[in-house]
């Protein structure tokens, strides 16, 4: 036993909040980098949070070898407004610190751009505004700026993208985000319902409503104790399996779209409907918002709606394989995919990246395997790794993992079958156990999500933080463009889609 | 060759013949239908537990411009509400949205609030602008939805354009952040007039879930003339669809 840190698994019980050690500032700096120069451990949360009187540090380290979450924990009075920078010796903490810095205003010492995240309506400092972000700049007669956004070409969300360039080669860009920021977390604590909660989670990431959804769901489950059965947890599964082949195989539409190949466009256009109508027979909405929900669920599985998904997915596996296999043989298409935004190894774990992005780059960031949750506990999934780490290798892994999700959703509808089918209705008169910290990890389509809070002596929520994917992965994609054509932009946001709402919260 | 013609003949007809009349799955949420028979009590605990301040504890009458189709109020009053899957609920005023008890009828939309303009000029061609403002990503990629083989809005002329300059109206998606708030005005403003304002998605009718977040700035309404209120969470492709139909008098 350590007396540094708490010790944790995903999707078990909580912690008592009293229990966590609470560091000082130099031994929490030195046992987190320690820690993080393991291989086995990345960060999968570090923020404040505001206590009476203070400001508390959270740092949720997790390893993939033991499959512990390490909690370490700091405290500081107001007066203490200069840190250590972790992000020189740890870079992946980068974004985390500029989220304390921007919610606290902590200036974090030797932090190469301390910047804001996503000008949150509570900030400290309001004379940081979204138009006067402090963008990167180089003084050059040759070299031009190009600004895009905040609202784009497409129906997509807003975000700024600030590119600079020589000729039509991009020598940087800078992503500033924010525009979408709704005040998530603050609601989590000041909604008085658990339904209005569970409603939230689903909004957090419209196109993640299952993998946020259970990632909250989850939490409260390890919070307040509801039992949850073998027969629910698979649902789940199957619904969380259901959503990544989904968004894979549009996001593959996408692809092609912006490559101009308008067959592989169209037919994976078709069969996205396919999937997404197959959720809305299931729980009556195509983005599976309401499957969700604590201790039970309103829309239980039953064998005719099994026997249509396993149905609808033979078909469409059939298919998508057949045109995945001309879109990925195409020369056209492929010179438009090989060897574009390609990010390294390095790359990838220097930012923190997760999900396909780190899976395409040879690094093996799936929770699923590494911190199952649900009935992944049971079910081992081996997910695919690729090294090239371009535009191909992202847009080829999403043909693998729909090809692997729709054969664990028949291992786990075979494994349904077998359960008692039992499943209660959902809980949503709990009580949180009081002075308790709970942390909840769940792998979406786009990668970790993570879900923690803090209950008060009383059972209410203190803090409820949210990370989405996309909070690492926004500076992958902008290391990705780094020497490519700017041309090549919307195919290398594509292929990450990444998620603007997700980061802004 | 044979392979992408082996592709084609798989993928069929994909385009959906009748907008109007598309059947959806049963359990698809859509207009609600309140029994009269609704007790005061009952209207109290449904009007309490509806997350989104839907329903009006007074009436019990639901209102599709702040409901989250969560279906919570008729699994908690199983018999005295039910969600039908008629999805022609997007209409031209914020009254029509509130389905009141007893009434088992089509969402009414009322052709006299629709400006004398709007059909004169985009009946044969609509470009739109979308405009997310703290969507979540849902109702955009429904609204994308509408364009794609299936939906096939462009059949009508419809369709979503890169520039503001080059639409007729913007669709706004999201409660509308403050930190969105200037690039929404701008974006109407570059839109030449005359234009329309349509609003897709509960979040943006009301202000949904985050209705009382701070976050949240929705003064761009105040004022403002709304030619279509598209409800939803999302929206389904087939309500903007037929949503948008109505507002230009299109016959199918």
């Amino acid at each position: 036993m350590n007396n540094s840190y708490s010790e944790t698994e995903n999707n078990s019980l909580p912690l008592d909040i009293k229990d966590i050690p609470v560091l000082r500032y130099p031994d929490f700096f030195d046992q987190v980098t320690l820690l993080l120069k393991n291989p086995a451990n990345h960060c999968v949360n570090y923020y404040a949070a505001a206590t009476t009187g203070a400001v508390k540090y959270f740092c949720c380290i997790a390893d993939d070898i033991d499959k512990k979450i390490r909690i370490l924990a700091h405290e500081s009075d107001n007066n203490e407004q200069i840190l250590m920078s972790l992000t020189p010796e740890c870079p992946s903490m980068h974004i985390f610190e500029r989220e304390i810095f921007e919610n606290f205003g902590v200036e974090f010492r030797d932090h190469p751009w301390l910047k804001p995240v996503r000008y949150p309506q509570n900030r400290p400092d309001r004379s940081r505004v979204m138009d006067n972000y402090p963008f990167y700049e180089i003084e050059s007669e040759e070299l031009h700026e190009v600004g895009v956004g905040p609202v784009h070409a497409g129906v997509i969300e807003p975000g700024h993208f600030r590119f600079i360039c020589n000729g039509e080669k991009v020598l940087h860009l800078e992503i500033q985000l924010g525009y979408q920021h709704r005040g998530i977390e603050r609601l989590f604590q000041d909604l008085n319902s658990s339904l209005q909660r569970c409603i939230l989670s689903e909004s957090i990431a419209g196109d993640s409503s299952v993998a946020h959804g259970l990632a909250h769901s989850q939490l409260i489950e390890s919070l307040a104790g509801p039992d949850v059965g073998e027969t629910l947890q698979i649902e789940r599964c199957i619904g969380l399996e259901l959503e990544r082949i989904a968004v894979h195989i549009g996001d593959t539409a996408a692809l092609c779209g912006d490559v101009a190949y308008q067959l592989g466009q169209v037919t994976c256009e078709a069969l996205r409907t396919v999937v997404i109508n197959t959720m809305q027979f299931w729980c009556g909405n195509r983005f599976g918002k309401g499957l969700i929900r604590p201790g039970g669920t309103n829309y239980p599985l039953n064998d005719t709606i099994a026997e249509e998904i396993l149905k609808n997915l033979d078909n469409i596996g059939r298919r998508f394989d057949r045109i995945t296999s001309m879109i990925y043989s195409l020369p056209s298409v492929l010179a438009r995919f090989e060897d574009i935004g390609t990010v390294t190894k390095q790359q990838a774990l220097s930012t923190g990246a997760v999900g396909m992005t780190a899976r395409t780059c040879g690094v093996l960031r799936d929770i699923r395997s590494t911190h199952p949750f649900q009935y992944y506990k049971y079910y081992p999934v081996s997910p695919a790794i690729l090294d090239a780490g371009d535009v191909l290798a992202r847009g080829k892994i999403r043909s693998l993992e729909v090809r692997e999700s729709i054969r664990i959703v028949h291992d786990l509808i075979d494994q349904w079958r077998r359960t008692n089918r039992e499943i209660g209705k959902p809980v949503y008169d709990y009580n949180l156990r009081p002075d308790s910290y709970a942390v909840s990890l769940i792998e979406g389509w786009r990668g970790e999500i993570c879900h923690s809070a803090a209950t008060d002596a009383s059972g209410k929520i203190m803090h409820y933080k949210v990370k989405d994917p996309s909070l690492h992965n926004w500076m992958a994609l902008a290391l990705a463009v780094r020497d490519q054509e700017i041309s090549d932009f919307p195919v290398c946001n594509k292929s990450f889609n990444l998620s603007y709402c997700g980061n802004d919260l | 060759m044979l392979k992408e013609i082996k592709v084609l003949s798989d993928h069929g007809w994909q385009s959906i013949k009748d907008l109007r009349n598309q059947p959806v799955s049963s359990i698809f949420r859509g207009r609600p239908v309140i029994s009269d028979d609704i007790t005061e009590n009952e209207v109290i605990r449904v009007s309490d537990l509806c997350p989104s301040g839907a329903i009006s504890g007074d009436s019990g009458g639901i209102d599709l411009g702040r409901c989250v189709f969560c279906r919570e109020c008729e699994f908690c009053l199983p018999g005295k509400i039910r969600f039908t899957n008629d999805y022609r609920i997007a209409t031209s005023s914020m009254e029509a949205l509130v389905i009141k008890p007893g009434s088992d009828i089509r969402v009414r939309f009322d052709s006299s609030l629709v400006r004398s303009e709007v059909r004169k000029l985009f009946k044969g061609a609509l470009k739109l602008r979308q405009v997310s403002a703290g969507g979540d990503n849902s109702c955009e990629m429904e609204l994308a939805a509408s364009g794609n083989v299936n939906f096939d809005l462009g059949r009508y002329g419809i369709e979503f354009t890169a520039s503001p300059r080059h639409a007729d109206g913007i669709v706004i998606t999201g409660p509308i952040t403050e930190n969105m708030a200037k690039a929404l005005q701008m974006t109407y403003d570059a839109v030449p007039a005359p234009k329309i304002i349509i609003l897709a998605g509960t979040d943006a009718i009301s202000g949904g879930i985050f209705k009382e977040s701070p976050a949240v700035n929705r003064q761009f309404l105040d004022r403002r003339h709304i030619d279509l209120y598209v409800p939803g969470n999302p929206i389904h492709p087939l309500t903007f669809i037929n949503g948008i139909m109505d507002l230009l008098g299109i016959k199918p």
